[in-house]
């Protein structure tokens, strides 16, 4: 059993009377794929915006690669190998594809108090980036401006910057959000081959992709998680039929 | 004797506190509504100031001149809302600042224009030029009660309309939610007119107050308007609450500030570095104010929610 | 654009045939203010952060020259590195509190500190308060250039421009730029990355804060004069719009936008003493219906052939 890289323990957030995230616990380990579920509103999104930094919790833990991340910066998470992707499409718009990626190889080849060399000259920046590119599929439009590429074409730019960083862990909310099925079965081809060398935690909503890539599922439904295990664990977890599928629909998962 | 001049330093301090409330609320309601920034208020403050000069003259009354000269400046900013203000809204925040800005220098030279580049002052009749004698033998300037009193009088006219109308429920209604305002049918047009005018108007109201004293002169409004901004960003942009604390903390630590930190800085260093450093330093003060303030509270002190 | 730098260069042989001294006179004046603004471009227009109190830098370079020079010291060597210094220290300072806000009150916050920075001036009498004060000399660098020789200093702030532009031109296209470019683009997406942002932009501040002071030292040479007047926010807003009407995040659309400024106000306050009220309403026109500039607008001409 690997150990864990990414380690949650008792998170709570409220917004007003709400609560986002209902004493949360959640494993990711070395080297798996972990697909988080629920219906909407579940709070998914706001717990990656918790594991990312970007929102404080209320209470509880959050431990990455053995260090204490509660209370550290986005980019120090970023540093330490946490990459992000958006659920709402957030690139930079007005730069160039390949610079989008370069600026993720960038955040982790050492500091950027550079004033000299111009960055599209330096190899050590631009090869991964191109390397990138050319996995998600995108490197023929490595010249063109990010904001002209298409919805799909976006979503892919996401997960290229995500990847060009050397990061330990992949946080990907719902990479095909709003693509067509052409697109889907290549992005779906593209987290295939990343499950081989990357630890990922997945937010999707397509049952199908979810029980085809993931090593293990977690459910959320109101901020709680009400399990979490195995692929067909889960699939024949009472609890979640229940949560997830309503009272009406007695049987088929 | 210490004791008297105290208070009148005080009051001195309320009166400017007040006066930046009129300016300050404006500015914040604008922006907090309309997500529009203003830095050509100082000039509405400015017209007000000289409407009530060819008024009070024409007229012969200062007190009829001020009823009047209100709607006119109410007026002027329903003019540049629609020519101006208007096509503005859509655009990012660097294009307002850029076109109030020409919108100062536009009124500075109209007013050059209009009435000369020597300060205009106006008269005040007899029985606001005395002295009015309160409790414990302290004696005021009339006119500064005066000040005071209408200040705080359309203070509370303002949060009254704001908090109690069914207009200031519409203008709140489209603060917190612009589209659904006016999806659910308020005028938002119209409304967005009401606001800027009625911040014009006080604006104008607090210039026209303060003319008898300092004269209406070019460039009146653009210092004055700095430190209303800085009003409205210790306060927190869009909140009247925030504007009325803020504008008297500012006002009293101005003041007091002039008055007293040289005698306080006599403390504890030798008189010729007290007097040399002071009066910097209370000039600064109202900005290391803010500057403190913001460190902790980024967004001011009372932020409204968000949208 | 290289036509106006060329014209730049060649300028003083051009003036002394046509007998035009007062052409040089605009021409200094419009290249010190081009620096300035090729500061403010930096922050502006490539890092998105709105300063409206630049001027303040301008100012204090300034005084880092008349106050030295007030009590004798003449010398360059000292006056310049310590423009430069005060500069980058108060843009230190500042930029601390300023840039952990954002948008309006990120605005606001600047001027409010140049506007400090004006009144602190303006109450110390000894360096003449409200009025300023004249210096006798300019900055002496004693074997390297005479600046009091007209043509020397010309050239002087001539290569100060280059500078700058060469500059701004590097840090742009290096790591640092794109930083601070991609801050301005997506603050939380570069944070996400690994970038703490709130550090690299406030060494861009820094560095824009520094080459402004550097304009103010050229300034206060070029009047034998310094005063408070010279960070008023009036000026900010002046250098704002030399960045804005010449494209922002263009190279060299502050300068352009600084030639098309200052010969502006110079006909119009020659033709009349109510000139803020027609520039005023120029600026107010240009920003309504002419966007992205003179940069903005030749690059559209250049997509139309």
């Amino acid at each position: 059993m690997s150990a864990a890289l990414l380690d949650v323990r008792g998170l709570n957030k409220s917004f007003g009377g709400i609560r986002a995230t209902d004493n949360v616990d959640l494993t990711v380990r070395h080297g798996e794929t972990h697909a988080l579920i629920g219906p909407n509103g579940a709070g998914k999104t706001t717990l990656i915006a918790q594991l990312a930094g970007m929102v404080r919790p209320d209470s509880g833990h959050i431990r990455f690669a053995g260090r204490d991340i509660t209370n550290l910066a986005p980019h120090a998470r970023a540093r330490l190998g946490m990459a992000r992707s958006f659920q709402i499409t957030s690139i930079f718009a007005d730069m160039s594809v390949l610079d989008n990626t370069l600026l993720a190889v960038q955040a982790h080849a050492g500091h950027s108090y550079r004033f000299w060399r111009p960055v599209r000259g330096e190899a050590r920046l631009t090869r991964p980036a191109m390397a990138a590119l050319e996995q998600i599929g995108l490197a023929g439009k490595a010249a063109h401006g990010a904001g002209e590429l298409s919805h799909g074409e976006h979503r892919q730019l996401e997960i290229a910057m995500a990847l060009a960083g050397k990061s330990k862990l992949l946080l990907l909310d719902e990479p095909m959000a709003g693509m067509g099925a052409e697109e889907s079965a290549r992005m779906i081809d593209i987290l295939k081959r990343l499950k081989a060398y990357k630890s990922m935690l997945l937010i999707e909503h397509d049952m199908d992709v979810v029980f085809a890539l993931a090593d293990r599922i977690t459910v959320m439904v109101n901020g709680k998680t009400i399990a979490s295990g195995a692929p067909e664990d889960i699939r024949a977890d009472e609890n979640v039929r229940r949560a997830y599928l309503g009272e009406e629909t007695s049987g088929n998962a | 004797m210490e004791w008297i001049l105290f208070v009148s330093q005080v009051l001195n301090g309320l009166q400017l506190g007040i006066l930046l409330f009129l300016l300050a609320a404006g500015l914040t309601l604008v922006f907090g509504i309309m997500n529009f920034i203003n830095l050509a208020h100082g000039s509405l403050y400015m017209m007000g100031a000289y409407f009530c000069v060819t008024l009070t003259s024409l007229l012969g009354s200062f007190p009829l001149a001020v009823l009047l000269s209100i709607p006119l400046t109410f007026v002027l900013g329903i003019a540049i809302e629609r020519l101006v203000v208007r096509h503005l809204y859509q655009r990012d925040h660097l294009d307002q600042v850029l076109a109030t800005f020409g919108l100062i220098l536009f009124f500075n030279g109209a007013v050059h224009l209009l009435w000369g580049a020597e300060g205009n002052p106006i008269r005040l009749p007899d029985y606001l030029n005395g002295r009015v004698t309160l409790l414990a033998g302290i004696e005021i300037p009339a006119f500064r009660l005066a000040i005071i009193a209408t200040g705080l009088m359309v203070a509370g006219g303002l949060i009254w309309l704001v908090g109690k109308t069914r207009m200031g429920m519409l203008i709140r209604a489209g603060a917190s939610n612009r589209r659904m305002a006016g999806a659910l049918g308020v005028d938002i047009k119209k409304l967005f007119t009401l606001v800027f005018a009625l911040g014009a108007a006080m604006a104008g109201l607090a210039g026209m107050m303060i003319a008898p004293i300092t004269e209406a002169y070019i460039g009146m409004g653009d210092d004055i308007l700095i430190v209303a901004l800085v009003v409205i960003i210790i306060g927190g942009i869009g909140s009247i609450r925030g504007a009325f604390v803020a504008a008297l903390l500012v006002g009293m630590i101005d003041v007091m500030g002039r008055a007293y930190l040289d005698s306080f800085m006599k403390l504890f260093m030798n008189i010729q570095s007290a007097e040399t450093a002071s009066p910097a330093l209370s000039a600064m003060a109202i900005y290391i104010l803010m500057a403190g303030i913001l460190y902790f509270r980024p967004r001011g002190l009372f932020p409204p929610k968000h949208r | 654009m290289i036509a106006v730098l060329l014209a730049f260069a060649v300028l003083p042989g051009v003036t002394a045939i046509l007998e035009q001294p007062f052409l040089l006179d605009l021409a200094l004046r419009i290249m010190i203010l081009s620096c300035a603004a090729v500061s403010l471009n930096l922050i502006l227009g490539y890092g998105g952060m709105i300063s409206f109190g630049h001027a303040a830098y301008i100012g204090i370079g300034a005084y880092a020259l008349g106050i030295p020079a007030y009590y004798g010291a003449y010398s360059g060597y000292l006056q310049l590195p310590l423009a430069i210094g005060a500069g980058a220290l108060f843009a230190l300072v500042t930029g601390f509190i300023c840039l952990r806000t954002k948008g309006v009150y990120f605005i606001m916050i600047t001027l409010a500190f140049a506007q400090m920075a004006y009144f602190a001036f303006v109450s110390i009498e000894e360096y003449g308060g409200d009025d300023g004060l004249v210096i006798d000399r300019r900055s002496t660098f004693t074997g390297i250039v005479d600046m009091e020789a007209n043509l020397e200093f010309y050239y002087v702030t001539f290569a100060f421009l280059l500078g700058a532009l060469f500059l701004v031109s590097r840090i742009v296209n290096a790591r640092f730029g794109m930083v601070v470019q991609g801050a301005k683009s997506n603050e939380a997406r570069m944070q996400s990355l690994g970038f703490d942002t709130f550090r690299y932009r406030l060494s861009c501040y820094v560095i824009a804060g520094a080459m402004a002071a550097a304009a103010g030292w050229l300034m206060g040479n070029y009047n034998y004069f310094f005063s408070p007047e010279m960070m008023s926010w009036t000026r900010s807003g002046e250098l704002i719009f030399m960045v804005v009407l010449g494209g922002a995040g263009s190279l060299f659309g502050p300068v352009l936008g600084a030639v098309v400024l200052i010969i502006l106000e110079e006909q119009l306050s020659g033709a009349t003493v109510y000139w803020p009220l027609v520039l005023g309403a120029i600026l107010v026109a240009v920003v309504i219906f002419a966007r992205g500039g003179i940069d903005g607008a030749i690059a559209k001409l250049e997509r139309r052939k």
